[in-house]
């Protein structure tokens, strides 16, 4: 039995925010399954009382001083931005036209 | 071939240091050899002529001032293109970041400026370092110099090319799941995956943040250590950086070098060494166990079950940190932005700029990652694969009471030719069978090349307790002063 369908990684590509085509889902789908049965080997662990494991150093709360370094201009950060204006990161609009009305 | 480009980045750095050659003659043979051999190769993505010259200036005036040179002054580097280089382009193998040119540096890119290495150009990568061929590379595959139809490993594989090319003597690459050791083993260099923390990922485009680990590439063990000794150490821009002291690893070298491991216990992994890899794979492995036994080495079995199980908890773990981290490629702040038409929403120009700047392999986990950490399916893939993290890592620590030290061949196979597992994605993940424990566990792992398979080099990997990186090398560098180092055909 697949691990995965069409739809459910149709689902998946719009969580991700992937834009895929129809082509690429039916390709996506059979690879998916592949991997997700592959993977899905971990549930053959008796792991039941065993703590995860999400980092191996054992650091919490790490903080530099707090004193004042020099960090990039306003122009050096917005050098690679796809469009800026007035200093600032100019993105597509966020409100869909009903709710901006 | 010029003797400049054969020779080792210690060899280099006596020669500038005493003034018998300048970096700007090292330099200009490198880009000389770059532009020889590249367009058949292509390790590197963006090579920075001017850049090199201007940094092998500075140290031949340093020199001429009577400045006192770092270890490695003068000695050219090739960085893999997942490091930030201030003005340098940096694509991380990616459509999605073409062009981009970063406002600052990686810190260890800043320590190899600071310790006047030369930085010849970006190497070629899988995209977002994900994958085991280089082939991933959205700018077109890289090719293995001991034959160019076939691939030079990944995601480093541009790294360990210039490096078996001899279009640079060091190289830079990061290791997730083996894309240092693996590239090494098929490309018959060396490549050293640090104890994680131990290298500063600050300027290290993420991709699996709790397992991103970059280090040094080089032909020699020796020369590895001394790139190893330079690039390490604490960084506070980095919250995950261990705040001690590096190992002695340059020390460590020398003392392999010296041919005896007499008091070394090593422990060959039981289950990597039965039918998982090939036999010529095997064959090499082999015949080094028995000159590491030669010269003292202690040598049993060390079983651990649960590395059975490394693999799938890899493909879990890093994939769901791979989605959450490249959800910053969104089109706003760096690089691609695509249908931005005035009409579409923010959401629908993310989907679309995203849906053209990935490969099929960033998008395919992205997806598995996202699925892993559903609701629904948490527990049973990203929580489970959590808890196998753990059994593995308690399976490395009762070994290490054992031995000192862990071997095994790198990879289970030689270089493949192009092409050969691109049409199932879990046949290119068998590549770093294994290598993944070692990046689950966190601790230093190394590839030293062992012997040939057919004509093509075959690696064979020592893995040491967390923080004791100088251990590895100290049995590499043992293997290598028995076994010699292997060079490909004239290119």
């Amino acid at each position: 039995m697949a691990a995965i369908s069409r739809e459910e990684v149709a689902h998946l590509a719009r969580l991700s925010r992937l834009a895929v085509t129809e082509e690429e889902l039916d390709t996506f789908a059979g690879q998916l399954d592949v991997i997700l049965q592959a993977v899905a080997q971990v549930g053959e662990v008796a792991a039941a009382d065993i703590p995860p494991t999400s980092h191996s150093v054992p650091l919490t709360n790490i903080f530099r001083e707090d004193v004042v370094t020099p960090c990039l201009t306003p122009e050096e950060a917005l050098s690679g931005a796809p469009d800026a204006e007035d200093q600032r990161f100019r993105v597509p609009r966020i409100l869909t036209e009903d709710v901006a009305s | 071939m010029s003797d400049l480009i054969s020779m080792t980045a210690t060899e280099i750095a006596a020669l500038v240091a005493g003034g018998e050659t300048s970096a700007v003659e090292v330099t200009q043979a490198h880009l000389d050899r770059i532009a020889a051999v590249d367009e058949r190769v292509h390790a590197f993505l963006h090579v920075d002529s001017d850049g090199a010259l201007a940094a092998a200036r500075a140290v031949d005036e340093r020199r001429a001032a009577g400045e006192e040179l770092g270890p490695l002054a003068g000695v050219p580097v090739a960085v893999k293109d997942v490091l930030a280089t201030r003005g340098v382009p940096t694509t991380v193998g990616s459509k999605i970041l073409e062009g981009w040119r970063p406002p600052y540096d990686a810190t260890i890119v800043q320590r190899l400026r600071d310790a006047g290495t030369v930085m010849l150009g970006k190497t070629n990568m899988d995209e977002f370092a994900m994958g085991s061929s280089t082939e991933y590379s959205a700018y077109g595959p890289t090719h293995n110099p001991w034959d160019l139809s076939r691939i030079p490993g990944g995601s480093g594989g541009g790294s360990a090319a210039a490096l078996a090319a001899y279009e640079a003597p060091l190289a830079i690459g990061s290791d997730t799941g083996g894309s240092i050791r693996q590239p090494g083993a098929v490309t018959g260099t060396v490549g050293a995956k640090p104890t994680y923390g131990g290298t500063s990922r600050y300027g290290l485009v993420a991709f699996s943040s709790s397992l991103d680990t970059p280090g040094p590439c080089a032909r020699t063990v020796l020369d590895a250590a001394l790139l190893h000794q330079v690039i390490a150490g604490h960084d506070p821009r980095d919250s995950t950086s261990i705040p001690q002291p590096v190992p002695d690893v340059v020390a460590a070298a020398k003392l392999g070098a010296t041919g005896d491991l007499t008091g070394v216990r090593l422990g060959i992994v039981s289950e990597f060494v039965g039918e998982g890899a090939e036999p010529g794979v095997m064959a090499a492995f082999r015949e080094s166990v028995d000159a590491l036994t030669k010269m003292g080495a202690e040598v049993v079995e060390v079983s651990c079950p649960t590395f059975a199980y490394a693999l799938p908890a890899y493909y879990l773990i890093a994939p769901s940190e791979c989605s959450s981290n490249l959800a910053r490629f969104d089109g706003v702040r760096f690089g691609l932005r695509v249908g931005d038409d005035g009409n579409r929403s923010l959401e629908e120009v993310m989907s679309l700029t995203r849906e053209a700047g990935f490969g099929p392999e960033v998008k395919r986990r992205i997806m598995i990652g996202t699925y892993a950490l559903s609701s629904g399916y948490y527990d049973a893939y990203y929580g489970q694969a959590q808890k196998v993290r753990t059994l593995i890592t308690r399976d490395f620590t009762a070994a290490f009471e054992r031995v000192d030290a862990l071997i095994s061949p790198t990879t289970p196979f030689t270089a493949f030719p192009i092409g050969a597992r691109t049409a199932d994605p879990y046949q290119m993940y068998l590549a770093d069978l294994f290598t993944i424990p070692t990046n689950l566990y966190g601790g230093p792992g190394i590839s030293v090349p062992c012997g040939l398979s057919e004509g093509l080099p075959v690696g064979l990997q020592v893995m040491a307790p967390t923080m004791a990186d100088d251990r590895m090398y100290r049995v590499a560098a043992a293997l290598e002063s028995a076994i010699g180092t292997f060079t490909p055909p004239a290119l």
